[in-house]
């Protein structure tokens, strides 16, 4: 058992957990953070998607350690003093859910991309967002979300 | 810096943000106005819904639906669930039309066993179209409760008073007016209702008809929402359970010395049930790999391939749906004569969220925060499992990240509960995705016979159908046939034992996929047997002019140019009706020859589904369904061997994904003069066949089983 630190939300955190320990069950069950999903365990659905230095990474498929030193931002760290991230803001506006299962994942997906390219085609959000699975079929909508939240952002609104 | 364990607690409780306690309700309804609604009623005059085996239908007693605060909020308590329907939205909208509040001020509280009445479940879409009446004759109950009190305290006759934005105002002298919940404080009125209410036309109404933002929005997109998985309550472990490899595979000899030397693990065990407990998810999942078992193996010898003709021969004899005329008459005046068989495989539900629980025991009493569509049905099998009265146990509903019929079925609320009473602390089953996977109640497979003729003018002559599997709902032929006869042997809720390898149960509009896959189909080839356009075959062939109105809407939103089948354009129309909806579907698909893959570039889908209570959430349930219906079209089915299901994650079970995506166009009817009909279901059944029906179109091949692989393709077009 190593002590792993990083940064949790803005906030720095040493774990006294089993460095090995997966990512996704540190912040459910260790932390509480409860919003980072659950869904196949296996790296296939994308619920379970967490910031790392701003790149999207599957909480599922990396230990403790793998984040020493990182910048992790899970769902509940995006609103900052109480206002939506704009992309939360979109999902909300466009209806970017049906179960709301998937979308804290889809949401942190779509911060990675819109990092690299503030100003993706729909075809590239479509193939970034592409192992991202939804059962609801919001699909359609998620796409108009993260369109209006890169406009929105463009606008220079964050 | 913050140590890891400083972090432990959870911001906001540990349980379900909005869970009230049996006391707090009764403070709550102690004072105000509450109102009960006795059901009998309701249902004898309605038409029968057909309840699945097993399920009792409303009970007759009171419940109590809705409550006026004195603080002047309302709220209504209902037994459906939230799955992402959007009930929790437009259930309000109807209280706040008929009783003339702001949506704002009213609360809503769902699939809480201790504080709901009675419901049957969330399925069949009947939360707006069975339910929706129920819960405005209440509403309307308290606004003449409101108007009588009001009456007496500002001493003016009823009718010179109306209801307005939360007060009770005279027509004439709106300075007279007083607020509900003046008129509710410190008192308690109950008010009972029998009959249903004289409701309100629906062409004056404000709330109704419009699209309200999701109330469920801002905890979904911040993380806070929680799901039954979310909740732990002080001391809970984690439970990993002993699954056998295949259906019908017993266990012989299990050594859990392993799992139980590694800290903090606990294995339990309860009749058939041995688990290992910890409280981290993840070192329960490695406990459980150190668990040695042997089993004996699984008797069964079915697999994806051999299953049609075991249902062929095992399926339960037929049940008549419905027989007009003489099936042989017709035949006779039949010019051509087509007769064909449709294949449609076992589909996962797969919601995103796997089926949760979470159990804990205090006193006696067991509270299941439960992912479950039917948390009353579930309430009684839990207190079954363990032998206790039903007011021993209470279903706690949180959000639900998906059902689609799948969370009709509770077994891992029941395994919670079970393990929580052993372990004597409270137990989290979380189910895997490889066991969300072997324990789903599949869509079952189906196989469907069709004989039918056309005359000489391309009139239909008669319609020979049996269904095997699916289930009769949607089995019933929408044309004007005079010689027809459907059957039905067995189906999603009435099966032999052991017919299926496996447990089966209703699917997103349960049986109707597969009956409409066949049955459009095969209109279409009768169609292209007559070298007459599928669209102008179809309208010469309807007599329910709301159909061909249906159809004729979709055309024209589609830019529908006759020309019979095979045009070569990939072009295909589907019709279909549903949970009262009348649908029409049209697609344009992309068919690579070399390939065999489809890719379904355009759908149209036109709904005629009388008043619409919230139109923008119609067009998105909509085009979840067309999505969604996507998957048992062209990829989605469970592959199985002697009991093994042989896909146990996404990486082999292929969901719709982005780049599926076809632009889709949904064009709603308006038809006010209608009662609100479903919306989550409908759109979905019309998929199999508008795809299959435009892959014909593309390429001349016809596809007569589902989902239209590319190999089914390839071997449809050799
Ligand atoms: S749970 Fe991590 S990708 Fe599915
Ligand atoms: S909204 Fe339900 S899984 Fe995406």
């Amino acid at each position: 058992m190593r002590p792993v630190s990083f940064s949790l939300n803005g906030v720095p955190i040493r774990t006294v957990a089993d460095e090995r320990r997966s990512l996704l069950w540190i912040l459910r069950d260790d932390l509480g953070l409860t919003g980072t999903k659950f869904g196949c365990g296996e790296s296939v659905c994308g619920a379970c998607t967490v910031l790392v230095n701003d790149e999207a990474v599957r909480a599922c498929a990396v230990s403790a350690s793998d984040v020493e030193g990182t910048r992790v931002v899970t769902i509940e760290g995006l609103a900052r003093n109480g206002e939506l991230h704009p992309l939360q803001e979109a999902f909300v506006s466009h209806l970017g859910f049906q179960c709301g299962y998937c979308t804290p994942g889809m949401i942190l997906g779509a911060y990675a991309l819109l990092k690299k390219r503030p100003a993706p085609s729909r075809d590239e959000i479509v193939s970034h967002m592409e192992a991202h699975l939804c059962r609801c079929g919001a699909h359609v909508r998620i796409l108009d979300a993260i369109e209006a939240a890169a406009a929105a952002m463009r606008g220079g609104l964050r | 810096m913050i140590r890891h364990d400083d972090f432990m607690e959870v911001p906001d409780g540990w349980g379900f943000a909005t869970i009230i306690t049996r006391r707090d309700f009764l403070a709550l309804t102690a004072t105000g106005l509450v109102v009960m609604v006795a059901l009998e009623r309701f249902l004898a005059g309605q038409e029968p819904v057909r309840l699945p085996q097993g399920r009792q239908g409303y009970p007759t007693d009171l419940n109590a639906y809705l409550h006026v605060g004195a603080d002047g909020r309302v709220t209504c308590l209902v037994g459906k669930i939230e799955m992402g329907q959007g009930a929790m939205t437009s259930l309000p909208q109807l209280v706040a039309e008929e009783l003339e509040v702001p949506i704002t001020s009213i609360d809503i509280v769902m699939g809480d066993t201790d504080l709901c009445p009675w419901d049957m479940g969330t399925f069949g879409s009947l939360s707006i179209r069975q339910f929706g009446p129920i819960l405005r004759t209440a509403a309307a109950e308290a606004r003449s409760a409101l108007l009588q009190l009001a009456s007496e305290k500002l001493k003016v006759p009823v009718a010179e008073l109306r209801a307005d934005s939360g007060r009770i105002v005279h027509a004439t002298s709106p300075r007279t007016r007083v607020t509900y919940g003046e008129l509710t404080t410190g008192k308690r009125i109950e008010r009972q209702v029998t009959t249903p209410a004289t409701l309100d036309a629906v062409a004056s109404f404000t709330v109704v008809g419009r699209s309200v933002p999701r109330r469920d929005a801002l905890d979904k997109v911040t993380g806070k929402a929680r799901f039954a998985g979310d909740i732990v309550p002080p001391g809970a472990l984690h439970a990993r359970i002993l699954r056998p490899p295949a259906h019908g595979a017993t266990l012989s000899s299990v050594d859990t010395s392993a799992a139980e030397a590694r800290p903090g693990v606990r294995v339990v065990r309860d009749g058939d049930l041995v688990a290992v407990l910890h409280a981290h998810r993840d070192e329960a999942d490695a406990a459980l790999a150190l668990v040695k078992a042997q089993y004996t193996p699984s008797a069964s010898t079915l697999d994806d391939t051999t299953i049609f003709d075991h249902l062929v021969t095992h399926a339960p004899p037929a049940d008549v749906v419905r027989e007009a005329g003489n099936v042989a008459d017709g035949a006779a005046r039949a010019a051509q004569v087509i007769d064909a068989t449709y294949f449609n495989s076992y589909v996962a539900h797969a919601p995103m969220e796997t089926h949760s629980a979470v159990a804990a025991i205090e006193h006696g009493k067991v509270t299941v925060w439960a992912s479950t569509q039917t948390p009353f049905p579930l309430r009684s099998q839990v207190a079954q499992a363990l032998m206790l009265p039903p007011e021993q146990v209470r279903v706690v509903t949180p959000y639900v990240g998906g059902g689609f019929g799948g969370k009709s079925a509770g077994r891992q609320a029941i395994e919670a509960a079970r393990l929580a009473r052993v372990a004597g602390v409270p137990v989290r089953v979380v189910w895997s995705r490889e066991e969300e996977f072997f324990f789903d109640t599949f869509r079952p497979a189906a196989v469907i016979t069709i004989r039918a003729g056309i005359d000489a003018g391309a009139k239909l002559t008669h319609w020979d159908y049996t269904v095997i599997g699916a289930g009769e709902r949607g089995s019933e032929h929408i044309y004007a046939i005079p010689h027809h006869r459907t059957l039905a042997r067995g189906g999603w809720n009435a099966n032999s034992p052991g017919l299926h390898p496996f447990g089966i149960g209703p699917w997103r509009a349960p049986g109707a996929n597969s009956n409409a896959f066949a049955r459009e189909s095969h209109i279409d080839r009768l169609a292209a047997r007559a070298g007459v356009d599928p669209v102008a075959f179809r309208l010469a062939n309807l007599s329910d002019a709301r159909m061909a109105r249906v159809l004729q809407a979709a055309a024209t939103q589609f830019g529908w140019t006759p020309k019979p089948a095979p045009s070569g354009r990939g072009v295909g129309v589907a019709l279909g009706m549903d949970a009262g909806t009348y649908v029409a579907s049209m697609a344009e698909v992309k068919v690579d020859r070399a390939t065999g893959r489809v890719q379904v570039t355009r759908v149209v889908c036109a709904q005629d589904m009388g008043v619409l209570v919230n139109p923008d959430g119609a067009r998105q349930q909509a085009e979840g369904c067309i999505t969604m219906g996507l998957g048992y079209c062209l990829t989605e089915e469970i592959r199985f061997r002697n009991g093994q299901v042989l896909d146990g994650n996404f990486d082999t079970y292929g969901l719709p994904r982005f780049s599926w995506l076809p632009k889709i166009e949904v064009v709603i009817l308006d038809s006010p003069d209608l009662p609100a009909q479903g919306g989550g279901e409908p759109a979905i059944v019309t998929m199999g066949a508008v795809v299959a029906n435009a892959v014909f179109d593309a390429v001349g091949a016809r596809v007569g089983q589902l989902p239209m692989t590319p190999a089914r393709v390839k071997a449809a077009l050799a």
